[in-house]
């Protein structure tokens, strides 16, 4: 729908929505009529230990030894951490150290494929979910490795057991997907309705939840109506659209667009009765539990002016981006590779990097798309606020950036709530003055990190 | 109406003014039954040393660290900014021993710089290390290695870091004073401080083995342990892939452990110069190496 029609559409003046965002350019066209597809298994996956937040997996098979797709090769490394299943049919060729998206070398497993096999899933067992108890099922979902496919890669099971005294009362799935060029869970909502619904009312079991909302940007009205269609009789679950706008996917957004509930800062959604789970992990524990299996594959948009062939396609978890890049085919022109959306996702400074279970997207950028990013200077700033307008956590950057050019991170912490900021971007998009402002941010919040850990080593 | 005028003025100045010599009787008298006695020979010490509040003595200040030295808490040796002179006028001044104090320096656990190290990709973005280490690590293709963009540079308020042409910093032992800024500032860690009779010294994190580091940079330490087989009884062991000095056997360290190394990962500092065994290999090249996707 174009801006014009969007405002003169009568439904549109109604929808729900956060206060302060942006608009970037979507540039969703690319991907988003593209039905989701598979790509073939590369000769060698690459495993890293440590793709969630949390503790890392703890290896459980040794070199040398066949494993079948769908079995675990690591167990979960404490509560806050998740098991890993092999991707593919193959041998376990070993641990090495290799590069990950965030830059350091971890330990991961290198597993080769076999090239014969069906790689039919041959690892599950079928089970009634309906009359698990509530402790069974967080088992279960911890089982399946799922973490929040949305980004951050936060193990789900722990978002199943909130405080004692919270009482969730709403589910909300969070289908926004507010970054620009992404449409995983776009499709994902359009293809797997049914997973998704099944997925939802088990979170909401879990829970104990009497309620859920699905939400989703007023950009997506197609896949509120393949929903729509598949709803339960009963009226627990809605579907509601929202005003596209970014960072309208952000846990904290939604709940206020869809619910008109605000979370505290610092503290969980299940404080105010709620749970956000995105789309892409509903569907996945719907498909998932009832077979008890696990996280191998995921749908991944691959998009960008870079790319010959962009679309949606379901990945196996290790694949490395060179095997991508070769498959889709580069247009020659890639200059510039993001995991994630353009906005919040990862600059990727290796080839070798593989995908992993919180990667929703790989971008592709051209020479042309960034020179004027790069060659563009930087300016003093104009107290012009645009900032401020533009902040979804009604943070000050405009004063933030000034005290971490000054390196007064205490103060920012301290006094203007940097720790609220949640790196959407905003900021530094809008700034006239071309300020890196959340990248500031970035660097004041690793170094107060780094800092609270050399308090902690000097005071054990 | 000038009489009422007048008196109105009398009255007014002559109510502050009492006021005045009310208030300032009360601060006369304050001052001396408030009065809390210290040592003047804090303000004399803190006077002599250098007043940059460092931090490298241990101290906040240098205002409490005269209130150490003072109290008899600190010795005016660990003050690393002041001159060997300077601090012997300061434990004269006190009627304390010199103690003895070995220098300090800031060393760095890298040698590659981009005449030796490769390059996976181009970084583009702020020019500071902390910023590249969260845009997927920097472009450098040795995970470990430093960054070249100088936090370190900008953090020395002593002047004593400078990056030489290749991109790495150097420290200037002369000007060093050991205050853990730059080793706070890196945020590879690759900088520490060490007393400069720590001669031998380890220029190399990577953990990666063999041609796999050496694929990444030139002077990486491969883990051939051929240091270790000869250097004396437990002085350097492996770990991780990485020669590690044992520096509570520092008396038997010697030049001999460096001449094996293959690559020059492993250095003996003289004079604030790192000199390389005479097995590593030649590095002749200036330029910087060209930038290669390939390498992992």
């Amino acid at each position: 729908m174009s801006g014009l029609a969007k405002l003169l559409d009568p439904a549109h003046w109604f929808r729900s929505t956060f206060s302060h965002g942006i608009h970037p350019a979507e540039n969703k066209h690319f991907t988003a009529n593209k039905p989701i597809r598979r790509l073939p298994f590369p000769p060698e996956l690459v495993l890293p230990l440590s793709q969630h937040a949390g503790a890392p997996s703890q290896l459980i098979v040794h070199p040398g030894q066949e494993v079948v797709r769908g079995e675990p090769i690591a167990k979960a490394g404490g509560f806050v951490s998740v098991p890993l299943h092999a991707p593919a049919t193959g041998m376990i060729k070993g641990v090495e150290l290799m590069p990950t998206a965030r830059g350091p070398k971890t330990p991961c497993v290198i597993l080769k494929v076999y090239p014969g096999d069906s790689q039919e899933v041959r690892f599950y067992q079928e089970r009634d979910v309906d009359k698990m108890t509530p402790q069974e099922i967080m088992q279960a979902v911890q089982d399946s490795g799922l973490v929040g496919l949305g980004g951050a890669a936060f193990p789900t099971h722990v978002k199943l057991s909130p405080p004692k005294d919270h009482k969730v009362h709403t589910v909300l799935i969070n289908g926004c997907e507010c970054e620009p060029f992404l449409t995983t869970d776009h499709r994902v909502m359009i293809e797997m309705a049914e997973y998704l619904i099944r997925g939802t009312q088990i979170f909401m079991k879990a829970l104990g939840a009497k309620k859920a909302i699905i939400g989703t940007e007023d950009n997506k009205l197609d896949a509120v109506e393949a929903l729509q269609a598949k709803l339960p009789a009963d009226g627990s679950i809605t579907v509601k659209a929202v005003k596209t706008k970014y960072p309208q996917g952000a846990e904290k957004m939604l709940a206020k667009a869809l619910t008109g509930l605000e979370i505290p800062s610092g503290n969980f959604p299940s404080s105010v009765g709620l749970a956000v789970f995105n789309v892409s992990s509903t569907a996945e524990i719907g498909e998932l539990l009832p077979l008890s299996r696990g996280v191998i594959e995921r749908v991944v948009t691959i998009t960008g002016p870079g790319i010959e062939h962009p679309g949606n396609y379901m990945v196996p978890i290790g694949t490395p981006l060179r095997f991508i890049l070769n498959q889709l085919g580069f247009s020659g022109q890639a200059r510039h590779l993001i995991m994630g959306g353009p906005m919040m996702g990862g600059t990727v400074s290796s080839l070798d990097v593989p995908v992993t279970k919180g990667c929703g997207g790989i971008l592709v950028l051209t020479e042309e798309d960034t020179k004027d990013q790069i060659s563009r200077a930087t300016y003093p700033c104009i107290s012009c606020a645009k900032c401020v307008e533009a902040c979804p956590m009604h943070l000050n950057p405009s004063q933030l950036g000034k005290l971490a050019y000054k390196h007064r991170y205490d103060e920012m912490s301290g006094d203007y709530h940097l720790m609220d900021c949640f790196e959407c971007g905003c900021c530094s998009f809008v700034c006239p003055s071309n300020i890196p402002l959340v990248q500031y941010f970035r660097i004041a919040k690793s170094s107060l990190r780094e800092k609270a850990m050399r308090e902690k080593a000097k005071a054990s | 109406m000038s009489s009422e005028f007048t008196t109105y003025i009398i009255s007014a100045l002559a109510f502050m003014g009492g006021l005045g010599i009310v208030l300032a009787a009360v601060l006369a008298l304050a001052n001396k039954k408030l009065h809390v006695q210290e040592d003047p020979r804090i303000d004399e010490v803190e006077g002599m040393l250098p007043g940059t509040n460092c931090g490298a003595c241990g101290s906040p200040g240098c205002r409490a660290f005269a209130e150490a030295c003072v109290g008899g808490n600190a010795n005016p040796s660990k003050c690393t900014v002041s001159s060997r002179d300077m601090v012997a006028f300061i434990a004269g001044y006190l009627g304390v021993e010199v103690g003895e104090q070995e220098k300090i320096v800031a060393r760095l656990a890298c040698a590659g710089g981009n005449h030796v190290a490769r390059m996976r990709a181009n970084y583009a973005g702020m020019g500071s290390c902390r910023a590249a280490v969260a845009a997927g690590g920097g472009g450098k293709a040795c995970a470990w290695g430093c960054l070249g963009l100088g936090d370190c540079e900008e953090s020395c308020g002593f002047d004593a870091i400078h990056m030489d042409r290749h991109g790495l910093p150097v420290v200037d032992e002369d000007k060093c004073v050991a205050c853990n800024d730059c080793v706070v500032a890196c945020p590879l860690d690759l900088f520490s401080l060490h007393p400069v009779s720590h001669q031998l010294w380890v220029a190399c994190k990577s953990l990666a083995q063999g041609d796999d580091a050496l694929a990444d940079c030139d002077v990486a330490c491969t883990g051939c342990a051929r240091c270790a087989a000869d250097a004396p009884e437990g002085l350097i062991c492996m770990k991780n892939n990485l020669a590690v000095v044992d520096y509570s056997k520092n008396h038997l360290a010697s030049r001999i452990a460096t001449e094996r190394c293959p690559t020059g990962a492993i250095v003996w500092y003289d004079k604030g110069q790192a000199i390389k065994g005479g097995a590593a290999r030649k590095i002749i090249r200036k330029e910087p190496l060209p930038i290669r996707p390939d390498s992992r």
